[in-house]
């Protein structure tokens, strides 16, 4: 029993610190530039399948990794970019690329399906060189290392001149304006560094799990958002670090539900369902308590 | 009077408004208008007599109508936009939210102003000597904001907003200081002291100024210009020595003879009101 509780709960650290990439990246684009990005579901598996595509040629699985970041760079750059210079609602320019990185990852990957079963992943290579015997051991510390390096990446930038230019862009941007700074660029930098983020999380997904898949990203963003969201609300958080770690956590919880629902017999096909329904319990009580306290409440937004 | 260089001269500045629709209006027609360096100007005139069409030129939220030429400090900026201004210009609203960042604190907004028109680059954004900067501009306010650096704006009032608003937008010293209507919303005693504050800066740092403004007694009495503005046109345009022994009743009648019509601004009249009320003594 202790043994199965320990199981799910270091698989759940794994997988929090994983998704985590994913959860930080909704929280740069949703929370820091209030620019509701749904890129993500695309370039989460377009980072799987650039990564997969990538070591199954040969090369080093963590330039594969980097380079996977370097895809989803450019994908959140052309969101970005169809805000920005398009001036193309978010919420659509999102959806647009989205939609046209489907078919751009069946052509990166010459197929919906790329194996890695044969090949040699950052995992491999971590467990080779330290060599140790357990895949969750030397999982939990390969994502270990790679979360705590973004983190501290993340936590610096969001505090030089630039990192503060681009989280008062989504506070005021009209303000930020005001005193110089050109808000389409902190978009466009914000926006790509966090699709970076997202398809990063792809690729070290589709190496643990042994493939990169074109569907493996359908839903990702309604996770990551709920992995904010119970972030936020658990943790309270106030200061960039403490949201980093939020988000981070804010992950860790719920891969960690549901972990616990799989192990009770909670099919797996009805883990986006549920996932769904979370985020729609988590966005709906504020309003429903502000209703009942008969607060003002502005119409709903419809961007 | 000393002769000051020229610091923003506006030639030809017009602006329409829904162009070529039934709805169309000419909220700007023809502005020229000549600024000297240290000059500190109060613009005046009723709802839409285009004051703050002329601020947003002037900033650059948008362009003027072909024609119109805008320079500062001897440099054409007609087609510069909003943020590359910035380095010449700073702006307080007249709502206190949009001139600081809510989920950001204190000394973060202040960090993000004090690189008005600069680089900015991957250096942390504040730091020991900056801090002690911040601390030196707010503590002349007297809101112990100084000692608060760490809270978010968010949690600070209105008038706490505007006040430090007006400091960060001093911080970088711009050359030119636009002032729209700030101290509107706020309640009498924060209003005195936001202007007080206003007064001080801009003398201390002898920033020129352009400060739009509803109340007649407030135009009166600061600055050493004032402009009134009627239907996209400037309609008076005093200096100093005329302005001086003015009173609110004469504006009246100057504005009804300039423009030629009966005077009908109610928030005017309604400050002109209380005017009175004090001459009586």
């Amino acid at each position: 029993m202790l043994d199965v509780a320990g199981h799910v709960l270091s698989f759940s650290l794994y997988e929090g610190l994983v998704f985590g990439f994913v959860a930080i990246g909704v929280y740069l684009t949703f929370r820091v530039l209030g620019f509701p990005d749904l890129t993500v579901d695309g370039s989460f598996a377009l980072g799987g399948a650039v990564a997969a595509v990538f070591i199954a040629s040969g090369v080093n699985p963590f330039l594969a990794t980097l380079a996977a970041f370097g895809a989803g760079l450019c994908a959140g750059l052309v969101t970005s970019l169809l805000n920005t210079k398009l001036r193309i609602p978010a919420l659509l320019a999102g959806i647009l690329v989205m939609v046209a990185l489907y078919s751009i990852n069946l052509r990166v990957m010459g197929g919906a399906y790329v194996s890695l079963l044969r090949e040699v992943t950052i995992f491999d290579l971590t467990s080779q060189f330290l060599g140790l015997e357990t895949r969750i051991a030397y999982s939990l510390l390969v994502a270990g290392v790679l979360a705590v390096i973004v983190f501290f990446i993340l936590n610096w930038f969001l505090r030089t001149e630039i990192g503060l230019a681009l989280r008062a862009t989504g506070d005021n941007e009209q303000m930020v304006r005001g005193f110089g700074v050109n808000t389409d660029m902190t978009t466009i930098l914000g926006v790509s560094i966090s699709n970076g983020l997202v398809a990063f999380g792809g690729a070290v997904v589709a190496q643990r799990q042994g493939f990169a898949d074109v569907g493996m990203g359908i839903g990702i963003i309604v996770m990551g958002l709920a992995s904010v969201i119970i972030g936020e609300a658990l943790f309270r958080p106030k200061g960039v670090a403490r949201l980093l770690l939020a988000a981070l956590g804010g992950a860790f919880i719920y891969r960690l539900v549901i972990s616990v629902a799989l192990r009770l017999g909670m099919a797996p096909g009805d883990l986006k369902l549920i996932t769904a329904v979370l985020v729609i319990i988590a966005l709906a009580v504020p309003y429903l308590q502000k209703r009942v306290q008969r607060e003002w409440l502005p119409p709903a937004a419809r961007w | 009077m000393t002769e000051n260089k020229s610091l923003l001269k506006l030639s030809k500045i017009t602006k329409v408004f829904s162009k070529g629709t039934i709805d169309e209006v000419t909220a700007l027609d023809k502005i020229n208008l000549d600024v000297d360096a240290e000059d500190y100007i109060a613009i005046i005139g009723s709802n839409g007599a285009g004051k703050t069409t002329l601020l947003n030129i002037i900033a650059g939220v948008f362009p003027p109508e072909n024609g119109g030429r805008i320079i500062v400090n001897d440099k054409e900026v007609s087609n510069l936009s909003e943020y590359r201004r910035a380095s010449y210009i700073g702006r307080v609203y007249q709502d206190p939210h949009i001139g600081t960042a809510a989920k950001m604190s204190i000394e973060e907004n202040m960090a993000m102003a004090l690189l008005r028109g600069r680089p900015r680059g991957l250096r942390v954004a504040s730091n020991k000597q900056r801090r002690e900067l911040f601390r030196a501009a707010l503590a002349p306010l007297g809101l112990g904001l100084e000692d608060r650096l760490n809270a978010l704006v968010g949690t600070l009032s209105g008038g706490q907003r505007q006040a430090l608003a007006l400091v960060m937008t001093t911080l970088s010293k711009p050359a030119l200081l636009l002032l729209d209507e700030h101290i509107a919303t706020l309640d009498p005693r924060t209003a005195q002291i936001v202007l007080d504050l206003t007064e001080m800066l801009v003398q201390r740092e002898k920033m020129t100024t352009i400060m739009v403004t509803h109340n007649m007694e407030v135009a009166l009495r600061h600055g050493n210009r004032l402009i009134m503005m009627h239907k996209g046109r400037i309609v008076v345009d005093m200096n100093q020595e005329q302005k001086a022994d003015l009173t609110i009743n004469d504006l009246v009648v100057a504005f009804e003879r300039a423009s030629g019509e009966e005077f009908v601004d109610d928030k005017v009249l309604l400050h002109n009101g209380n005017v009175v009320g004090i001459s009586d003594l």
